[in-house]
């Protein structure tokens, strides 16, 4: 988790836009980017739950709530409270709310993960060159730094918004919230995000998608998924990607895969290619299905 | 970083409620599965804390033991790790049904 890596918040950008915190005048503290665009009408995707404040009436002062039950001037009016809330609530909420909005739509959201460098924006590319035309797709780009990513995105003709965590090391719920309301995507679309390049923390934080796809390279060591089980624990589709290379490495296939179903008895393995297309056509297959399961399901509704 | 500002969401927002104005106490509930580092978590604590009404509070962090249940075994066993071994049958296929958790538990506040 980011307990250890030591990232942090508050250094948001999406696309080049600083976000910026302000402190109500009852101290409750909200973050949101400067150039919101709301026409008047407030249409957030996420929750809204920032813009609430829980009010409990007038307060009285209850002296006898203490442990003490009574005042006695000089002695503590310490008391305990209940909480018993999970850390990430927050989050979930954010990303609850993502996923009604996405579902309410027809929209098939997807979350890619994998460490920097496994070939993830490649194989977007690819993926939206062969697909563009039989569905609309749009594009969340997380990067630390840099809008390289959502450019060669956008060169592709399709919607894209990059989001810089600056100093954090992963996308939130609450980010992505932000991003569907500038991308708006339209019913019965793909909504594809990539995120920060980090096996760790992106496990943790759900974003509102329907699978989490986590890449593994060939170039990297067959035992990432014993390494760093959390996050292939938590996808439902591994991609095995740069398999051209194969003839040049070591990396044992059976192995890297054994690893990675021992974590995760239920994970679905494709081996993938940009480069060569290997397995392309199995991968798009796997996201044709979905796509259409999730436009029954809005039919149904 | 980002589980420690959690906590602080979650301690304000309780504390402002309930009309404190400082936090004495945090208690947290960490499994031993959930992967989060404990000392660390204390110093991003200390660290976003700073300021706030949860400056200079103590954190207590109770850890819970991890099991899990054993398909082969039919049984409920303990986990050192996340996805470890059973230590009855050396299966692999364990759900974890305890310590994942992370929860703030209660706060002492006045």
């Amino acid at each position: 988790m980011c307990t250890v890596c030591g990232c942090g918040a508050g250094e948001t950008k999406i696309d080049g836009a600083h976000e910026h915190t302000h402190v109500h005048e009852d101290g409750t503290v909200h973050s949101h980017a400067h150039d919101h665009v709301h026409d008047g009408q407030h249409t957030h995707a996420h929750g809204d739950d920032h813009h609430h404040h829980e009010h409990r009436g007038a307060h009285d002062l209850d002296y006898g709530s203490g442990p003490a039950h009574a005042h006695v001037p000089g002695l503590s009016q310490a008391r305990m409270v209940q909480i018993e809330q999970d850390i990430l609530a927050k989050n979930n909420g954010y990303a609850m709310a993502n996923r009604q909005h996405f579902d309410a739509h027809g929209i098939f959201a997807l979350n890619l993960v994998s460490s920097p460098g496994s070939g993830k924006t490649t194989l977007l590319v690819k993926t939206i060159e062969l697909l563009k035309g039989t569905v609309a797709i749009n594009v969340v780009e997380g990067d630390q730094q840099t809008a390289n990513d959502a450019e060669r995105i956008r060169a592709t003709g399709v919607q894209a918004v990059q989001i810089n965590t600056g100093k954090g090391c992963h996308l939130d719920g609450h980010m992505v919230g932000h991003a569907v309301q500038r991308l708006q995507p339209a019913d019965e679309s793909l909504f594809l995000i990539e995120n920060v390049g980090n096996l760790v923390c992106p496990a943790a934080f759900d974003l509102g998608e329907h699978h989490k796809v986590a890449i593994l390279s060939v170039t990297e060591g067959e035992d990432k998924p014993l390494k760093y089980p959390d996050m292939f624990a938590a996808a439902d589709l591994m991609l095995l990607n740069k398999t051209d290379l194969l003839p040049y490495l070591s990396f044992d296939v059976a192995r890297a895969i054994g690893y990675a179903l021992r974590v995760n008895p239920r994970l679905q393995v494709i081996q993938t290619s940009a480069t060569s297309g290997e397995g392309l056509d199995q991968w798009l297959a796997w996201l044709e299905t979905r796509l259409e399961t999730t436009r029954k399901s809005l039919a149904q509704r | 970083m980002s589980l420690a500002e959690g906590v602080l969401q979650l301690v304000e927002e309780t504390a402002r409620r309930e009309q404190a104005h400082r936090v004495k106490l945090v208690v947290l509930e960490i499994g031993q599965l959930a992967s989060v580092e404990a000392e660390a978590l204390r110093f991003c604590f200390e660290a976003v804390s700073r300021d706030s009404m949860a400056q200079g509070a103590a954190l207590e962090i109770v850890s819970v033991p991890g099991s899990g249940w054993c398909m082969l075994c039919a049984d409920t066993v303990p986990m050192q790790e996340r996805y470890g071994v059973c230590p009855t049958c050396g299966s692999y296929g364990l759900t974890a049904t305890a310590g994942m958790e992370m929860r703030v538990r209660e706060i002492e506040i006045e």
